[in-house]
């Protein structure tokens, strides 16, 4: 078989796209792209969100059809017209949400996604097999529901080379990873290459597809706009080739040491039941912000971040001295009335979190702005006044859009994004809760994004930042904490910890510590 | 040659608006098919149902009459269904808000000083606020299902009238019949346009219209049914309690249903009999529905309904329509309607095969 593969990497590359075309309705989402990947190559696809990159694996993994354009296998013109088309030829593919039984096993996970049943027994030692090639620790009959995101990945890893793919195609793989499983990730993926099965990897992230990856396709508004070798490219120019214009950076200013002292929001002995069945409880969660610094929560995705996010917003009340908001006892209160004492917060959910999808802009700074900006009287909506602050939002914080009147949904992540943050700002909060503000958000609304944070706290605001990119953390936190398994663990100022530090406290009990390597 | 439905890029506002023409106009080309099978001529039933009283002004009133009850309850119904409140036992607040209201007649018997019909009106909606509590403290308290709830306590509270008019309530000059005492003057609605059947109850519910109008779409209380009803999570980010939304809902839907019960207690009916609930608690679901729960929509929507079941009644002594038919063609309005919504937020394609 290798002796096979041999023979074919020099007559054709494994997977190429001629002028491939797929439009939706008010969206062309590829237009005319072409592009290749040479066998045993790790090949990155990057490019924004709603670039086409998405779409274009879709059509790739047979989920949807391309309006033109040809597709060829190993030189072959071929049409994969489904899911099943795509595992037969040779092609797997890891999704980034990863579909997966939370109360059955690893071991059943896998059987269930086989296109043919495979006996138990033989399936397990195969699974063991694949383990053991690629050193990939996972337990096969541990049940889903214990496992960490990383091993979540693995089974889908699994499922994929069970099929002895050629062509692998991972989907932001390192989206709710730690920097130590990343590490092994990149591991894994390096063996599997070597064994001459082509990785298309998909990302945002700039600095990974440049250790990771031989060549980059980017593609910026459905259409490809340039091939580079990441190694010999700067982060910071496949940014702009990203973006397609300058990038800026954010700029951190020092907040008047003056205000520094007076704390804002003190937090203690904050424990909280889960609100679902998979959901995580805090425990004895205590710090405490002061005016005009950024407390950065790091931890990955289902550690505990919207219980948090809940029980300091005010949707899920506690006691009421759990929560002080300038020294007042407010665990108790409601959103409306933290409002009022200065807290705003700001959900990582847009649509149907955030703001109400099918509700106008300016409807939607109705939602929380109605007290704070005075939007109601006498129960009445004041329809101008409520126009006339959107408008202002808009303008000021640069929202594409076609008006107050636009839809929210009409908005793209990041223009939706600048405008929340803006209507929470505009409401002048002397604390801000903000969580994930860049996920899914554009690099060029990502920057306005920080940099609104960054001011608002250089004006004395106490900002409370919860997020999974460590980067955004390091960038704007005067003080960083890790959340793992609802427990608040290790804070200290942003400047003296490191990376891996955060990496091992984020994996916690929950990863396996076996993994981290020496650095 | 393929034909698919594909999500449109915005809803439509043409089909948004027009889907209750296309469902009327849909049901009057079915309804036609349907009787023409009953062996009734089609044609002939559906005019007599949708044109006669349209057309001969001596029913404008009768519509008046019957629209006016559907609109009230319509109104408050659509407030709660905007926010994923289900009440559908309007009927049984209609009945109850009749019961209360007709009660305080009896009990007062002409002994109160002034008018006693403001009293009654008042003790209408709280008979309808009062059975339409019961299912928002189960919701909101043991999270039951209201949609079984308002339900069931319709069929209680056609029991409860069944008791009142047969036992206690019976008119003891009434020949036995099951029924009450006819209200004095005092005690009934006075007729608006003299020499017609209009009670006060009429341009009242118009009133509450643009009154329901104004609170939907202008004030805190209607952007906190609408934000609850499209994004509840939203809702409670932004401050606005979930629990106190479902009990606005039932307050305002069931004393809505109890004034309109009273109304048509001490109007058209002027007294309470067995047959009292004759369905205008169920008939405005589709009202509001039909209307796009927009109580101006609702108008229009009270007014389609009145004019079945005017031009209903005309078919059946005129055709021999039996009653059931009626029922049948206002069920199957909410039907066309529910499809035809679907081509509010998608629309027909008409693919050519690709390997053609």
């Amino acid at each position: 078989m290798a002796g096979q593969k041999q023979k074919k990497k020099d007559a054709a590359p494994r997977i190429a796209l001629k002028g491939i075309c797929r439009s939706f309705p008010g969206i062309v989402a590829n237009d005319d792209v072409t592009m290749s990947v040479a066998p045993g190559e790790i090949h990155a696809l990057v490019g924004e969100n709603g670039a086409g990159k998405s779409t274009l694996v879709k059509m790739l993994y047979g989920v949807l059809k391309p309006d033109a354009g040809q597709i060829y296998w190993d030189g072959e013109p071929v049409t994969i017209d489904s899911p099943k088309t795509a595992r037969y030829l040779g092609i797997g593919m890891v999704f980034q949400h990863f579909s997966l039984f939370e109360a059955m096993t690893v071991l059943e996970n896998i059987a269930l996604g086989l296109d043919e049943p495979v006996p138990r027994r033989r399936l397990e030692s195969r699974i063991r097999d694949i383990l053991h090639t690629y050193n990939l620790p996972l337990d096969p009959r541990r049940a889903v529901h214990t496992l960490s995101a990383g091993e979540r990945q693995r089974i889908e890893i699994v499922r994929a080379l069970l099929l002895r793919p050629k062509l692998l195609i991972m989907d932001e793989p390192t989206s709710v990873l730690t920097p130590q499983e990343i590490e092994h990730l990149f591991k894994t993926l390096r063996r599997i290459s070597e064994e001459g099965c082509s990785i298309l990897y998909i990302s945002h992230k700039l600095e990974e597809v440049k250790r990771l990856c031989d060549s980059a396709t980017i593609l910026r508004a459905g259409r490809k706009v340039a091939k580079c070798n990441p190694g010999k490219t700067s982060a910071r120019k496949l940014a702009e080739m990203m973006i397609g214009s300058e990038l800026k950076d954010v700029a951190r200013q020092a907040t008047a040491p003056s205000r520094k002292r007076e704390v804002r929001l003190s937090v203690e002995g904050l424990s909280l039941a889960p609100s679902s069945l998979f959901g995580t409880p805090l425990a004895e969660i205590a710090f405490s912000v002061q005016a005009g610094e950024i407390f950065g929560i790091a931890g990955i995705a289902g550690n505990g971040q919207n219980e948090l996010f809940a029980a300091l917003s005010g949707e899920r009340p506690c006691a009421p001295g759990v929560i002080r908001i300038g020294g007042i006892s407010a665990g108790d209160k409601s959103p409306s009335s933290r409002r009022a004492l200065g807290l705003c917060a700001l959900p990582e959910e847009r649509n149907g979190h955030a703001a109400v999808p099918s509700f106008t802009l300016w409807e939607n700074l109705v939602l929380t702005g109605r007290r704070t900006l005075a939007l109601t009287s006498a129960g009445l909506i004041r329809r101008r006044r409520a126009r006339r602050f959107s408008g202002e939002v808009i303008s000021r914080f640069d929202v594409r859009t076609t008006g107050v009147d636009a839809e929210a949904s009409s908005l793209s992540g990041g223009n939706l994004q600048k405008f929340v943050l803006g209507r929470e700002i505009a409401q002048n909060p002397r604390i801000l809760v903000v969580a994930q503000p860049t996920w899914g958000v554009d690099a060029g609304a990502a920057v306005t994004v920080r940099q609104a944070i960054a001011d608002l706290a250089a004006a004395g605001t106490a900002i409370v930042l919860i997020s999974q990119d460590l980067d955004e953390l390091l960038l704007l936190a005067d003080t960083v904490a890790v959340i793992n398994q609802g427990r608040l663990t290790e804070m200290g100022p942003a400047a003296t910890v490191s990376v891996e530090r955060i990496g091992m406290l984020m994996g916690g009990i929950h990863g396996e510590p076996a993994v981290v390597t020496p650095a | 040659m393929k034909i698919a439905i594909v999500p449109r890029l915005k809803p439509s506002r043409l089909i948004f608006w027009f889907g209750p023409v296309l469902a009327v106009l849909a049901t009057m080309i079915v309804g036609t098919l349907v009787f023409a099978a009953l062996g009734i001529n089609g044609l002939k039933a559906v005019e007599t149902i949708f044109l006669e009283p349209v057309l001969n002004p001596q029913r404008w009133q009768d519509l008046g009459v019957k629209a006016a009850p559907m609109l009230i309850i319509a109104c408050g119904l659509a407030y709660g269904f905007r926010a994923n409140v289900w009440n559908i036992g309007a009927e049984g607040q209609y009945i109850a808000g009749a019961i209360a209201g007709t009660g305080v007649a009896l009990l007062a018997d002409g002994s109160l000083p002034g008018s006693p019909l403001p009293l009654m009106c008042f003790a209408g909606v709280l008979g309808g606020m009062a059975w339409a509590a019961l299912p928002a403290l189960l919701r909101t308290r043991f999270r039951v299902n209201e949609i079984l709830v308002t339900l069931m306590l319709t069929y209680v509270a056609i029991q409860l009238l069944f008791y009142l008019t047969r036992g206690p309530w019976r008119d003891p000059n009434g020949f036995n019949f099951p029924q009450t005492r006819l209200f004095e003057a005092a005690e009934s609605l006075p007729i608006v346009v003299p020499g017609t059947v209009i009670h006060l109850g009429v341009p009242l519910a118009l009133v509450i219209a643009l009154v329901m109008w104004i609170v939907m779409q202008r004030t805190t209380v209607g952007f906190a049914g609408r934000t609850v009803g499209l994004a509840p999570h939203a809702a409670l980010y932004g401050g606005f309690r979930n629990d106190r939304v479902v009990w606005f809902s039932l307050m305002l839907s069931g004393g809505l249903a109890g004034l309109a019960g009273i109304f048509e207690a001490a109007g058209p009916f002027g007294q309470l009999t067995p047959q009292f609930g004759v369905g205008y608690g169920f008939a405005a679901i589709i009202v509001a529905f039909l209307g796009r729960l927009n109580p101006l929509g609702i108008v229009l929507g009270a007014l389609v309904l009145a004019i079945s079941i005017v031009g209903g009644e005309i078919a059946q002594t005129r055709l021999g329509v039996p009653n059931a038919a009626i029922g049948v063609f206002q069920a199957m309005m909410l039907f066309f309607l529910l499809a035809v919504d679907v081509f509010v937020s998608n629309r027909l394609v008409f693919e050519r095969d690709e390997n053609a």
